[in-house]
């Protein structure tokens, strides 16, 4: 309607002035004058643009952020280290932190380790295509989704009520109570989390199973011909040539998992003790009203992302030089 | 050479793509687009004489910044057809789901819009205490004075100043129930308090459902707000309106007794495995119950009776007729001494100016005009508590009906034993009102006890 129109005017506006600049780029980039520093021009009119965007998209907000996590609520008298403090003490601020650390400790291993034995037990198999799209789909949902999803899937009636909820079915079919499954500390975050590993075993899997077929043939023979059996293949040969992509999955799914917001707040919206750092510092910057707490979240939050980024990042670089 | 610009111009393209989009999913703020009525007023016909006193503009702009969204918007658009066209005020109705924290923004940035009708009078004392909110007019407060309760005035006023004079209104003290299930029943509308614990006692003893009441609190990272709600009303009907006002005004904390009380006696119903949740469990089956299917076990037969606001009426599911001879209606929230008074608790908005131009005075001033409230009741789904409305205007959006539960809500404001008081948690500071009172009734029916509820928010409280 009339809101659908507006917006898609403006898709089409940006989408349109975007392409307009990049042409008017190309086209003064590719006339530039010889004598005039052809060279360094061609770079600075190429990196300027996304420089000028990271800074103004990401550098100014992430100071303006830090800045906060040392003021009051309202952003206006400093109060020091008092909101970090807030969060390493306080019963909601820890919280978000032991959630979070539950959720980094058991969601990358959990999926890489399905995601491995999977990848393994189809490798070569018959259709192993078709098996894959199974493991796969999960991943083309938005987490929303998946959250919703399994949110009716843990949907509670009292056993005297017809079920709608598909788990509670099956628990009433068996004879059993039916149970509040989102309701209950510390249970409910491990549901949230399968939710979590149930979207990333596609992504491990397919990665993995790659890396798998990439191993050379001539290895694997050379090990048969000394007569390891499936074991010692496994252990000895396809996980230590793996290991490197083994390693940018896990970190990868941690990353993701460290900044997981979407299914915390659709499933839960962080009650019932389940709320993580992403949800947290969402809930105290902009509904909670105290945006010190939301800020030093966040920074803590940044803080822990950072060392895995760069981990990875070493990881690929590795990873470039080997190949060569 | 050709062939590696191409290239290089599209990665860029894919890249900067990314950011187009990320722009335009930005504009989540809907600007409804009034039709500019062109020429200046047309004043002198005859036509005009009812929106004379309004003056008359060569085309001039008023921007009103807004909740209220799509086709409750467009609504009021239609209102203003008649005066733009007659004063030359081109009316312009912006509203945004982001209001609350984007108002505070533009306010900052001084880009405030001419005027905003704000649903929070926390929000208004903000915005005031920021020096952004012009005192109403001489005209508009002496019109107020005349067209609306003094309760509700109060709201508008801060620090002894009038601001804001109220637009819509909601009322939120109802308890909704099945008029065929009570009528087969026999069981009659409860006229007090007790009478209230009585009948439940009486159905939950019936068999006829499966619980008395149903009740849902779920509402993504809002839930808990209906459980403020029972509180908020308990308070006003066992302590009075002084304790309600200390209460929120934090002049008694959090904790005090009478708080602790009002949490009791909610608790009488709330926690009381006999009476709650009928249709889908135990008491814990609240918090992950969702507001808007809270009442729907009504009409499944499954519960007799669901405490929510006049603005549930748009909940129950499509066919259903809101009407005392119809499938669901809403009987008043008992008080527990009738004597004292009709309580009321309820919500609405108060139009604060954010400059003394005479087009944004005379906007302000129009919108209590008492043919425009009318005209505009007329439209469907909108009421206030302006003296003036006449229930014979109130009516259904979808097939221009009388709007029974509206009726009988207009009939709550003006009755001149009804002593109105604003949702408590809409006037605490948002840390509370929208943060740990929310938390606190999630906890509270997941177990926790009162003693340690009210605590906890009362340690809440920012230091001001």
């Amino acid at each position: 309607m009339e809101n659908w129109e507006s917006k898609l005017t403006m898709l089409v506006v940006g989408i349109v002035a975007f392409f307009v600049v990049a042409a008017a780029i190309m086209f003064i980039v590719d006339n530039w004058p010889k004598r005039l520093f052809r060279d360094r021009a061609q770079i600075v009119w190429f990196i300027g643009p996304p420089l000028a965007l990271v800074t103004f998209g990401l550098v100014y907000p992430a100071i303006r952020t830090t800045m906060l996590s040392f003021k009051d609520p309202n952003g206006e008298a400093w109060v020091g280290l008092d909101n970090y403090k807030w969060v390493v003490t306080d019963p909601d601020g820890l919280l978000n932190l032991r959630n979070t650390a539950i959720w980094v400790l058991f969601t990358p291993i959990i999926s890489v380790a399905i995601g491995l034995v999977y990848a393994l037990l189809i490798d070569k198999m018959k259709r192993e295509a078709v098996a894959k799209i199974f493991i796969f789909l999960p991943m083309a949902i938005s987490g929303v989704a998946a959250a919703i999803i399994w949110r009716f899937v843990f949907a509670y009636k009292a056993t005297r009520f017809e079920q709608i909820g598909l788990l509670n079915a099956i628990v009433k079919k068996l004879g059993l109570e039916t149970q509040q499954w989102l309701l209950n500390p510390p249970w409910n975050t491990f549901l949230l989390i399968m939710v979590m590993i149930w979207v990333q075993v596609g992504f491990a899997m397919v990665v993995l199973s790659a890396a798998i077929k990439g191993i050379p043939n001539d290895m694997i023979e050379a090990a048969r011909l000394d007569g390891v059996n499936a074991w010692q293949m496994f252990w000895k040969v396809t996980l230590p040539t793996i290991r490197p992509t083994v390693v940018v999955v896990f970190t990868t799914i941690t990353i993701g998992v460290l900044k997981v917001f979407d299914i915390v707040r659709t499933m839960t919206g962080g009650n019932y003790d389940t709320s993580v750092i992403a949800n947290g510092m969402y809930f105290y910057s902009f509904s909670g009203n105290q945006q010190g707490w939301g800020s030093a979240l966040a920074v803590v939050l940044f803080v822990l992302v950072t060392p895995v980024v760069f981990y990875q990042v070493r990881q690929l670089r590795r990873q470039k030089l080997e190949a060569r | 050479m050709a062939a590696r610009t191409w290239r290089r111009g599209s990665t860029a393209v894919a890249s900067a793509l990314g950011v187009a989009l990320a722009l335009s999913a930005c504009g989540g703020s809907s600007s409804g687009g009034t039709e500019a009525s062109g020429s200046a007023g047309s004043t002198g016909s005859a036509e005009c004489a009812d929106v004379a006193q309004y003056g008359t503009f060569n085309n001039v702009k008023v921007e009103i910044y807004s909740s209220i969204r799509d086709v409750e918007a467009e609504r009021f658009e239609k209102s203003f057809e008649h005066f733009q066209k007659c004063t030359g005020i081109d009316i312009q109705w912006n509203g945004s789901g982001e209001f609350e924290a984007q108002l505070q923004v533009r306010v900052k940035g001084n880009n405030a819009p001419d005027l905003a009708p704000i649903p929070q009078p926390g929000l208004l004392q903000t915005l005031v205490g920021l020096n952004a909110v012009k005192p109403a007019s001489e005209k508009v407060a002496t019109a107020s004075k005349a067209n609306f309760p003094a309760d509700w005035l109060t709201y508008g006023t801060v620090n002894g100043t009038f601001y804001a004079p109220p637009l819509g209104a909601n009322v939120k003290s109802f308890v909704w129930y099945s008029p065929s299930m009570f009528k087969d029943n026999g069981w009659a509308i409860p006229q007090t308090w007790d009478e209230l614990l009585k009948l439940s006692d009486t159905i939950a003893k019936s068999g006829k459902v499966d619980k008395p009441w149903c009740v849902g609190f779920e509402s993504g990272d809002a839930s808990g707000w209906p459980g403020t709600d029972w509180i908020e009303d308990i308070m006003l009907r066992t302590q009075g309106v002084e304790t309600y006002d200390q209460w929120w005004q934090h002049k008694i904390p959090f904790n005090d007794p009478k708080v602790v009380d009002a949490f009791d006696k909610a608790g009488a119903i709330l926690k009381n495995e006999a009476f709650v949740n009928g249709g889908t469990g135990d008491v814990k089956s609240i918090a992950t119950t969702a507001f808007q299917d809270g009442g729907k076990p009504i009409v499944d037969g499954q519960c007799a009776m669901h405490r929510q606001a006049s603005f549930y009426a748009n909940q129950w599911p499509e066919g259903t007729k809101v009407a005392e001879d119809g499938d669901v209606y809403a009987f008043y929230l008992p008080p527990v001494d009738p004597a004292k008074g009709k309580p009321v608790l309820g919500g609405g908005e108060f139009l604060a100016a954010f400059n003394d131009k005479p087009e944004t005075q005379a906007v302000q001033l129009y919108m209590q005009d008492v043919n425009w409230v009318n005209e505009k009741a007329k439209l469907g789904d909108w009421i206030t508590a302006h003296k003036g409305l006449k229930t014979e205007n109130v009516l259904t959006v979808t097939d221009q009906q009388p709007n029974p539960i509206q009726i009988l809500s207009v009939q709550i404001l003006q009755d001149p034993n009804s002593v109105f008081r604003f949702d408590a948690s809409d006037m605490m500071p948002a840390s509370v009102g929208a943060g740990t009172f929310w938390k606190g009734m999630i906890n509270w029916v997941t177990g926790a006890d009162t003693k340690s509820v009210t605590d906890s928010i009362e340690k809440s409280w920012p230091a001001s």
